[in-house]
């Protein structure tokens, strides 16, 4: 490899060929302000706050795209350079709301934080902001694009490319084609846009209040679960190490808040693996359609809604955990609790925007109540429990309730890319064998790889199967079963790159290396579990036992089980969901 | 020192511009027959010994970009002739795509030879849709006779040429903004590195030379490049097709050698001002380009006495402007079309010809104060200094040449209450 020898503000440094000044400047621990800039997106070089000077040259350059050449002297603390950044921004500032106090983003904001560093006071510049409307069309995410600074972040990890440009100059805007609200567009609302925007143009829609208000009812019983990948993220806002686990101190705080039992949505995920497995198996036996595609994600299912209408059946027709349990809680629980299940609201606490969108669809009601009655994201929960002033990193861990707190290992690796295909295999293996699996770890399904492969020798016959993550590799999948060409029999499918704990409604400033600490940790909860296999659940065995029968039996299909429907593209989307 | 030559602009009117036969007569496609038996190195070597620099406005030497060009591998290369004369004042491209459109194409032809690619674009802006058809047609008829197509006169040479509209957006002109708009997206400039002429057009790499450099290739190939070369200055080779407008009797198209004074533009061939005005200043390059006040006019048209006065030459448009015209009047009519033009990529852009243009209003209406007047200055700056691309980067070319030749004028028009603190 070549090698530059560079000085920046009088500092030599030798980088390989090809590093930015922003890299190199970054090495010798000079930091360059950065707003279009995000470590695991192209450079875009579109915001120009990380112009710096070139000696020679007589205008600034972007130091996050300026690749270093040999002998180059960079200035980065110059009178000019402070000057021009300065301007950058304020010319930013002057179209952006100044209600940084009342917005969503508030201390989490890159450009509040930038406008920090350079102190910025008044300028001389006349505010103009862009009297657009908010678009809160959908149930899951929230644009407002008068505080978009087109950083062009959302666009690039927008899955289905529903974001694009529109106009030019200052009528430039980000938006849906047509500057259509994203209820009628296609969004699968996996809210990876909301997770990567700089400030408050895309968000989350806040239902803590709901939330609330519930808890301050005393006719209601409030009960929460708790989604896997959560307790390896919410550390974040609390300013823990990355990937931290932080289950017990959750359940506490959430006890702490007011919610009446704190449950597991692992819990659900050992149920969801006696249906799918069982499913799998009778599908195998009796010679329907295969391959069988998991139905976790929902981000996933609105994608192949929308998109692959006519590959449908393919989907396992299992609904997902996070609806398994709000079924269950409002017939099961009030069972064995003796409560009326009308008083009973349950709440996810999820890593997902689209899951907000998930529990508001109108078939998800087959007990007679709304499986869920509200979902929080990872980022909504944190502003609950900072709310309530507690001392989160502090708190002494305590345990879930039960019965729908007990959980297997297995339950909790559905929180990464591949995790369900592995929790399913133990069970699959074992039920159709009635052998002891001895080895538990699928290694080959584990990883941020976009498409993985592994195989299972099932009674003499060979199982293959796959997992993808990231809608750009299902859509892989999904060409390969259109052309005949696939030879899995078992599919599991995440919409969000990652896998949930990559989920768009993970704390902000989630990055691929954070990704990574967090599924270390899920696997790590995983082995410490005394039972890592979702058959072995005592509780799930028992609700089987006392409730529902058998997988696949006649309640079960009722409460657990669901169908789906094609999305016409040109359908009016707010028709086939019901705002709660 | 002749004012005004015939090198590029000799069959201007001279010929029928859709006849191949004429243009035959008029010497035609003699560049193209001696440049083919010559060897791609051979033909780069010529173009360099011309010492022609870019006719877009950037005057990069087009022999270089050629040799680059020709030194990127590559089964498929694309030349594409930037034809979107945008900018305000400026028509001397059209001038050329009116008149000789068989030169461009030989001219394109030679260049697709010389760094071996065998697809050609041309980019006609939207508003030329007559000349889109008549480039058209003449593309046929040089495919029918031989001249484009496979084995172009009797060689294994193969090169066509497809006209592309524009949909109209000034930024268009900057190459890479260009090849975007062609591949479908909407007109806004790309990142470099890689540079066009790596990954250009669909990828591949790509050549992009105005219309005019590809008009003089094959002068230089007919009179040879010592000859061509004897135009102009020592730094500024050959010959120019300026486009003059504004207060003037004579406006038009005209081809003058480089050397000339600015003096003798306005005076000698543009035949001085309308009505007995006075002249007030110049505009030289289109809107992006500098005010050159009427105390300056006794300086070359050439590379190196503009830079010596930091003028940049720009598309070769010469607006002039007599004393009855107000600066500020003058430069919001400049701001009102960058506020217009802005791709809205890049902040300094997007939000600084936004800020420039409120706080014109307040000039024009005589309301400003002397902030508003550091405020232009500093945010001009910005502009110019931190702009993704050339449009934002010269948007305020004009403005900042013209605070330092008539201060005055902008504190003529800060209110007397301002004034006064």
């Amino acid at each position: 490899m070549k090698y530059c020898n560079v000085i920046i503000d009088n500092k030599e440094i030798t980088v390989p060929e090809g590093t930015t000044i922003l890299e190199a400047a970054k090495k010798i621990n000079i930091n360059i302000p950065t707003l279009c800039y995000h470590p695991d997106l192209s450079i875009k070089a579109n915001c120009r706050i990380c112009s710096v000077e070139v000696k020679g040259k007589n205008k600034l350059v972007a130091a996050c795209s300026t690749p270093i050449w040999d002998g180059a002297k960079i200035v980065t603390n110059s009178k000019l350079v402070r000057d021009m950044q300065k301007g950058v921004l304020e010319l930013i500032l002057a179209n952006h709301p100044q209600d940084c106090l009342r917005c969503i983003r508030n201390g989490k904001c890159e450009l509040q934080k930038l406008c920090e560093i350079f102190h910025i006071s008044k300028s001389n510049l006349e505010d103009e902001v862009d009297a657009l409307e908010v678009d809160s069309s959908s149930p899951s995410i929230v644009r407002d694009h008068r505080k978009c600074i087109k950083c062009n972040r959302c666009l690039e990890v927008c899955q289905e490319s529903i974001l694009s440009h529109a106009h030019r100059s200052i009528h430039y805007s980000i938006t849906p084609a047509f500057e259509r609200k994203l209820m009628d567009t296609l969004c699968v609302f996996c809210g990876q846009c909301s997770s990567v925007c700089p400030v408050g143009a895309i968000y989350e829609k806040d239902d803590t209040q709901k939330v609330w208000d519930a808890i301050h009812n005393k006719d209601k019983h409030v009960i929460v679960q708790i989604a896997p990948a959560v307790r390896v993220s919410i550390g974040d806002e609390f300013g823990m190490d990355a990937g931290k686990k932080v289950t017990g101190k959750l359940v506490a705080a959430l006890r702490r808040i007011g919610f009446d039992k704190v449950f597991d949505t692992d819990f659900a995920a050992d149920l969801t693996i006696m249906e799918e497995s069982s499913e799998l198996l009778y599908r195998i036996e009796n010679g329907k359609t295969l391959p069988m595609i998991t139905s976790c994600s929902p981000g996933w299912i609105n994608f192949i809604e929308g998109n692959f209408e006519h590959l449908l059946k393919y989907l396992s027709t299992c609904k997902s955990p996070q609806q398994m349990f709000g079924a269950i809680s409002k017939t099961y629980y009030p069972k064995i609790m003796n409560i009326d299940p009308s008083s009973i609201f349950t709440v996810s606490i999820m890593p997902c925007t689209a899951k907000k969108y998930e529990a508001t669809r109108k078939e998800m009601n087959s007990s007679g109540f709304r499986d869920i009655d509200v979902v929080l994201t990872t980022r909504e929960i944190a502003r609950m429990i900072k709310s309530s002033c507690i001392d989160f990193e502090g708190i002494q861990e305590e345990e879930f309730d039960t019965p729908l707190g007990i959980s297997t290992g297995a339950g909790v690796i559905f929180g990464a890319t591949g995790g369900v295909m592995e929790a399913a295999l133990r069970s699959v293996y074992e039920i159709a064998t009635g052998m002891a699996l001895n080895n538990l770890e699928f290694i080959g399904v584990r990883g941020l790889e976009g498409i993985k492969e592994a195989s299972i020798n099932i009674n003499g016959n060979t199982i293959k199967v796959a997992v993808a993550h990231g809608l750009d590799n299902a859509k892989k999948i999904l060409e390969m079963i259109d052309k005949g060409k696939c030879d899995y029999t078992f599919i599991e499918i995440m919409c969000c790159p990652g896998g949930c704990i990559g989920g768009g409604g993970q704390p902000i400033g989630t990055t691929l290396e954070i990704k990574d600490k967090r599924i270390q940790s899920i696997y790590k909860v995983d082995e410490e579990m005394p039972i890592r296999k979702s058959h072995k659940n005592p509780a799930v065995l028992k609700l089987y036992e006392d409730f529902l029968g058998k997988p696949l039996g006649n309640l079960s299909h009722k409460l657990l089980h669901t169908n789906y429907n094609p999305k016409n593209k040109d359908y009016d989307f707010s028709q086939i969901y019901e705002l709660n | 020192m002749k004012k005004t030559v015939s090198l590029i602009s000799k069959n201007f009117k001279k010929i029928h511009p859709e006849s191949l036969k004429e243009y035959l007569k008029a010497g035609g496609y003699d560049g193209l027959k001696n440049a083919l038996p010559l060897t791609s190195l051979e033909v780069i070597t010529a173009v360099k010994k011309s010492g022609i620099k870019g006719r877009g406005g950037a005057a990069y030497p087009t022999g270089l970009k050629w040799e680059q060009a020709a030194a990127i591998p590559g089964p498929r290369k694309i030349v594409i002739c930037n034809a979107d004369e945008g900018e305000p004042g400026t028509f001397k491209d059209r001038y050329l795509l009116e008149y000789d459109p068989f030169k461009i194409i030989e001219g394109m032809t030679i260049a697709a030879y010389a760094v071996g690619a065998n697809e050609g674009y041309i980019y006609i802006r939207e508003e030329y849709k007559k000349l889109q058809n008549r480039m058209r047609k003449i593309i046929d008829i040089a495919i029918q006779n031989g001249f484009l197509g496979n084995n172009i006169l009797g060689t294994n040479f193969k090169f066509n040429i497809k006209v592309f509209s524009g949909a109209g957006a000034y930024v268009c002109g900057e190459n890479s903004t260009l090849i975007e708009s062609m591949e479908g997206k909407s007109g806004r400039p790309r990142i470099k590195p890689p540079y066009i002429k790596e990954r250009g057009l669909f990828n591949l790499p790509t050549l992009v030379n105005n219309v005019e450099t590809f008009s003089i290739i094959p002068v230089i190939f007919t009179i040879g490049p010592e000859e061509y070369a004897k135009y102009g200055t020592p730094n500024s080779r050959g010959t120019k097709l300026i486009s003059i407008a504004g207060n003037i009797k004579k406006p038009g198209t005209y081809e003058i050698p480089f050397g000339i004074t600015l003096n003798e533009i306005v005076f000698d061939i543009g035949g001085g001002i309308r009505n007995n005005k006075k002249l007030k200043f110049l505009q030289i390059g289109g809107a992006s380009g500098s005010i050159v006040p009427a105390s300056m006019t006794h300086i070359r048209y050439c590379y190196e006495d503009f830079k010596e006065h930091n003028i940049t030459m720009g598309s070769g448009a010469i607006l002039v402007a007599d004393e009855t015209i107000k600066v500020v009047d003058f430069l919001k009519s400049v701001q009102d079309f960058f506020l217009h033009e802005s791709c809205g990529k890049c902040t300094p852009c997007r939000e600084g010809n936004r800020q420039l243009s409120k706080i014109f209003n307040r000039f024009v209406k005589g309301n400003a104060s002397i902030e508003d007047f550091k405020t232009i200055e500093r945010f001009g700056k910005v502009m110019k200094y931190c702009s993704f691309c050339g449009l934002g980067q010269s948007a305020t070319t004009a403005l900042l040449s013209a605070i330092k030749h008539f201060p005055d004028e902008f504190y003529t028009h800060i209110d007397k209450v301002h004034k006064t603190i």
